[in-house]
């Protein structure tokens, strides 16, 4: 089942209203909109503290349309099975239950409830939307920060290890869907969050967030950052579905046209990799041309 | 029904009669047999419920919250690290006001480790704004259990039902299974007045401010402190609350009579012994054999530790001549907590009297030191002296430093 949803054919109804408390700018502002117009109001929610814990508001004011349920940092995963759980004990159906977490919620510390959940084979949607850091506590170094990014807490020389990959972490469980997209390019969102639905078990979807304080750039560029990190290459939209992986949107045309941009645009476009040096992104570059020539390798293959 | 089974089987039998929707566990002696049992239960189609084996018990009980909050009865048990590692999750549950039970097999913490029994894992989490019962033997085990429910959904505060690891977990005694359709009369079920709901969105333990706030319809809502209050408050209309609670089970199971204390051979004493759980049962031994020697003693525990109930407690202890509290925990640094909370009370309703008792406190049994018959008797009798041990200092009992 491949949908493909244009902005004339997305549902008008907003689930998120105008006016939340995400900076100005923030990409995830456009993920959940669209995410939450992907799954609809038959939709309970389960939020670990993180930038959505704020993007939703403060007590007695809520910024979402749907039931959200905020649990501790470590218990997205489980908390959304206890949901489904109850719901299940209860006789109700037709309700999507969903974890929504950051990357520091997903990839560090909430990394054991989200295997148990996935291992038991629980039927809900994880998200993780990665903006590379933990941003809401003031831009500190988590398990998917780049390397060579400065944060609050990697302050001069940048972070010096790799980001996890936390989508093939996942999809080693054998899990039945795994989604990588970007806030910079919806309708692939929209159409991976419809299609995440159609699965069993834990469907998990990691979205890429550019986080215009948190990296450092002007409010107005959070698209175009995310577009860039697509175009070079670096972060690739794409699915394992039952463990095969394809590439989708523009990734997938990069793909066909195999041509990337050079990802100095890309590092150049934030403040965050100012202490980066050239030679640094030139090695950046080797093993992004390499993985993705194995990938037009592959498809020689296959053609 | 008169069954003989475990101390573990009787909770479990407690949570199958009490309907429970939901069950989160992770394996941690010695309250394995409790959990296996309801997996047993359940797969075998004995119980309708939904049971998750977790990874952790940091999600077990996240489970169980985010279950409550959608709406189910939900249940799960552990025992020292196992509860220490719920920490955060314990307070949230308490905080977000969710009428879940948990079966805390009691069981010394680590390190170094211990699977025996002591009450350090439970008394550590005295503070964290959830009711604890104490069992003293298989039928309160069940009963409580069942109580439990009924509590926590009145009162919407979270219970712990503790119960001694191996001494009452791991033995088998006789006790009475209630019939289910007394139960059903007793504990109807679950039905909040709000759970998850996306024909009723809300957004539930959202971030809270520290000053009260208008809603959206100008109405001034609650700050942090005003809900945290209200915690307060509930707890302390838990103790009225459980007395009747125990005056319908009363009613209905014929069992009960003593929601907050069990006191025996204390009318005409002169000298009390307070303890929790097993332990108070094992000092009715002491007690006998004192009152043969012509010592006028008798012994109390405590079933409601927490809220206190520190009227009661005062009222029954204040008139007695010395009080001596034997203790399987104890706030490192100072000494054993019950000794304090019952100084406590009284204090407050003494302090201008000419008569206060004494309060001595013994620590014993600590990761499951065998308590010695002998080793009660003389503590206590050398304590119900007028010129006995007296001061605040913790009394080791058992303890073996060799040269």
């Amino acid at each position: 089942m491949q949908v493909k949803t244009n902005i004339l054919s997305l549902p008008e109804e907003e689930l998120v209203h105008p006016g939340n408390r995400a900076c100005a700018g923030c990409a995830l502002g456009i993920a959940y909109r669209i995410g939450l117009k992907a799954l609809g109001p038959e939709t309970i929610i389960v939020v670990p503290p993180s930038c959505l814990t704020v993007l939703q508001g403060l007590y007695p004011v809520a910024a979402t349309k749907i039931p959200s349920l905020n649990v501790t940092f470590a218990s997205t995963a489980a908390a959304a099975t206890g949901v489904l759980a109850a719901l299940k004990a209860q006789g109700k159906e037709g309700i999507n239950v969903v974890g929504w977490a950051g990357d520091g919620g997903t990839s560090d510390i909430g990394l054991q409830s989200l295997s148990g959940a996935c291992e038991r084979g629980d039927n809900f949607l994880y998200v993780c939307y990665d903006n590379e850091g933990y941003m809401n506590t003031g831009v500190q170094r988590s398990g998917t920060t780049p390397k060579g990014a400065i944060t609050a807490n990697t302050p001069y020389k940048g972070k010096l290890q790799q980001k996890k990959d936390v989508s093939a972490i996942i999809a080693a469980h054998g899990i039945e869907y795994v989604a990588t997209t970007s806030a910079a390019y919806p309708l692939d969102l929209y159409d991976k969050f419809k299609k995440a639905l159609s699965f069993g078990g834990v469907k998990y979807i990691h979205i890429h967030i550019p986080c215009p304080p948190g990296w450092g750039f002007a409010p107005q560029y959070a698209v175009k950052v995310g577009k860039l990190a697509v175009e070079t290459g670096l972060f690739e939209l794409s699915e394992i579905e039952h463990g095969q992986l394809r590439h989708t949107g523009a990734s997938l045309k990069l793909l066909e046209k195999r041509k990337l941009l050079p990802v100095r645009d890309y590092f150049r476009a934030q403040g965050r990799f100012n202490a980066l040096p050239d030679a640094e992104i030139e090695k950046i570059q080797e093993n992004v041309t390499k993985r993705w020539e194995g990938y037009f390798e592959s498809l020689d293959d296959i053609e | 029904m008169q069954v003989i089974e475990s101390g573990n089987v009787a909770a479990a039998l407690g949570v199958k009669l009490a309907r429970v929707q939901v069950v989160a566990a992770y394996p941690i002696t010695p309250q394995t047999p409790l959990t296996e049992k309801l997996s047993e239960l359940i797969e075998g189609g004995d119980m309708e419920a939904e049971y998750v084996p977790v990874e952790s018990e940091h999600s077990a009980l996240a489970i169980c919250i985010a279950a409550t909050s959608a709406g189910a009865r939900s249940f799960t048990a552990t025992s020292a690290n196992g509860l220490l590692y719920m920490h955060e999750q314990i307070q949230w549950a308490a905080g977000a006001r969710l009428p879940l039970v948990m079966c805390v097999v009691n069981r010394g913490v680590g390190a170094p480790w211990t699977v025996w029994n002591d009450h350090q894992d439970s008394i550590s989490q005295r503070d964290t704004g959830w009711i604890q019962l104490y069992a003293n033997d298989h039928q309160q085990i069940i009963d409580t259990t069942l109580k439990a429910f009924a509590l926590a959904e009145e009162v919407m505060v979270p219970v712990m039902v503790c119960y001694d690891g191996y001494l009452l977990s791991h033995t088998y005694m006789p006790f009475d299974v209630p019939d289910r359709e007394l139960v059903d009369k007793f504990l109807p079920p679950y039905k909040p007045a709000y759970s998850l709901d996306p024909m009723r969105p809300a957004n539930l333990n959202t971030v809270t401010l520290p000053d009260v706030r208008r809603d959206i319809r100008g109405d001034m809502t609650h700050g942090y402190m005003e809900i945290r209050h209200l915690l307060q408050q509930d707890m302390l209309d838990a103790i009225p609350a459980l007395k009747d609670i125990d005056e319908r089970f009363k009613a209905v199971f014929g069992r009960g009579g003593n929601p907050y204390i069990e006191p025996y051979r204390c009318e005409d004493a002169d000298y009390v012994a307070v303890s929790l759980g097993s332990l108070s049962y094992h000092l009715r031994d002491v007690v006998d054999m004192l009152r043969d020697e012509g010592i006028k003693v008798g012994v109390t525990s405590v079933h409601l530790y927490r809220p206190f109930p520190a009227e009661i407690i005062a009222d029954a202890l204040k008139g007695h001549r010395g009080l001596i509290v034997f203790e399987k925990a104890l706030s490192y640094g100072y000494q054993g907590t019950l000794a304090s909370d019952i100084k406590s009370a009284l204090y407050s309703r003494t302090w201008d009297q000419p008569h206060r008792p004494f309060v001595i406190n013994y620590i014993l049994g600590l990761g499951g030191r065998e308590i010695a018959t002998p080793d009660l008797y003389k503590a206590l009798k050398e304590s119900c002296t007028p010129d006995g041990p007296k001061g605040e200092e913790t009394r080791w009992i058992g303890l073996k430093f060799f040269e």
